[in-house]
């Protein structure tokens, strides 16, 4: 007996975007700005929402769901204190954050005080970029110390967020990061990508980042 | 670790277009870019199917490159180029081209 074809052609992924799809109708539907927050561990993902949550908690009420491989719930604390509503996800080891536990995770923040949401993916530059979570924008952060030829090796990554920070560049006098080069690889990848150089230690060019956040939470 | 999601998924697809028949083969096109694994999800298939009929099903990887296309002469050449200069004409203009995909192509059943 010989197997028939039948041809599918379906994204491997599709299940996952049909939740985040339904989780994006949600958000919209409750007025909510949403950012999926992506870098690698240690460039700063955390300073960076204690930061805009500080900054903005009065005119724009932060919430925060934070994925990590563990049970420690150090991020979610964090972002808490600095006037966050946070909720923290343990994906078991799984190296990503996906659609449907971002779903169940936004079932424990109170949504209607909340106007911006931003979701700390899993620190890492390879897996998160292919699960899409439902947030109306990627954004990535890439760090000074971690070198300038990052979007080189992490092509995906790159190639598929919306906005870049470059966050420490108080640190650009210390470290041999060549600018130019770095940025010539973003814009092969990602051509007009929207760019904040950040400090989250000096404060320095976060009012740009901010003010983009108002202008689109607005 | 994702290649248990990713593995999920696709045994999720194949068992829904078998709708209740045997499946023979299962046939993939997996883009450079996404960073697969195929000897993970190979491993976590043979796991994933005991019991379903998708059971010994065999699993067909085609791989679609990742690659840029140069803005200057048209050509394309591999993303793991050094500096994404392009090795054709030099240029350093560039933009992506192929190898984000990640798509069940089709599946073979038993009737």
């Amino acid at each position: 007996m010989n197997p028939i074809r039948i041809p599918v052609v379906e994204k491997v992924l599709s299940a996952n975007d049909s939740v985040a799809a339904e989780t994006r109708a949600r958000l919209d539907a409750q007025g909510i700005f949403s950012l999926n927050l992506m870098a690698s561990p240690g460039a700063g993902k955390t300073s960076l929402v204690e930061r805009t949550a500080r900054a903005l908690k009065d005119s724009l009420p932060v919430g925060m769901v934070n994925g990590d491989t563990s049970e420690a719930a150090f991020d979610a604390e964090r972002s808490q204190r600095a006037g966050a509503l946070s909720v923290h996800i343990n994906t078991g080891g799984k190296c990503h954050l996906e659609a449907a536990m971002v779903r169940d995770a936004l079932k424990l923040l109170p949504l209607e005080q909340i106007r911006l949401l931003i979701i700390e993916n899993v620190g890492n530059l390879v897996c998160p970029s292919a699960w899409q979570l439902g947030a109306h924008r990627s954004v990535l952060i890439a760090s000074i110390p971690e070198g300038d030829d990052k979007p080189y090796k992490y092509p995906k990554m790159y190639s598929g967020v919306d906005v870049l920070i470059i966050n420490k560049i108080d640190l650009l006098p210390y470290v041999d990061f060549r600018m130019d080069y770095f940025r010539r690889g973003v814009e092969t990848l990602n051509p007009g990508l929207i760019t904040f150089p950040v400090s989250c230690r000096t404060g320095e060019g976060l009012d740009a980042w901010l003010d983009w956040l108002r202008s689109r939470a607005a | 670790m994702h290649e248990l999601s990713i593995t999920e998924s696709i045994l999720e697809i194949a068992l829904r277009h078998a709708a209740g028949r045997r499946v023979a083969s299962v046939h993939l096109v997996i883009g450079e870019l996404s960073s697969y694994v195929d000897e993970s999800i190979q491993l976590f298939w043979q796991e994933l199917t005991r019991g379903t009929l998708a059971e010994d099903a065999v699993l067909r990887f085609a791989r679609e490159p990742g690659e840029l296309l140069c803005v200057d002469c048209g050509r394309q050449f591999p993303v793991r180029t050094p500096d994404f200069v392009c090795p054709h004409c030099q240029s350093g203009s560039a933009v992506p081209a192929t190898g984000k995909d990640c798509y069940v192509d089709s599946i073979e059943v038993f009737e």
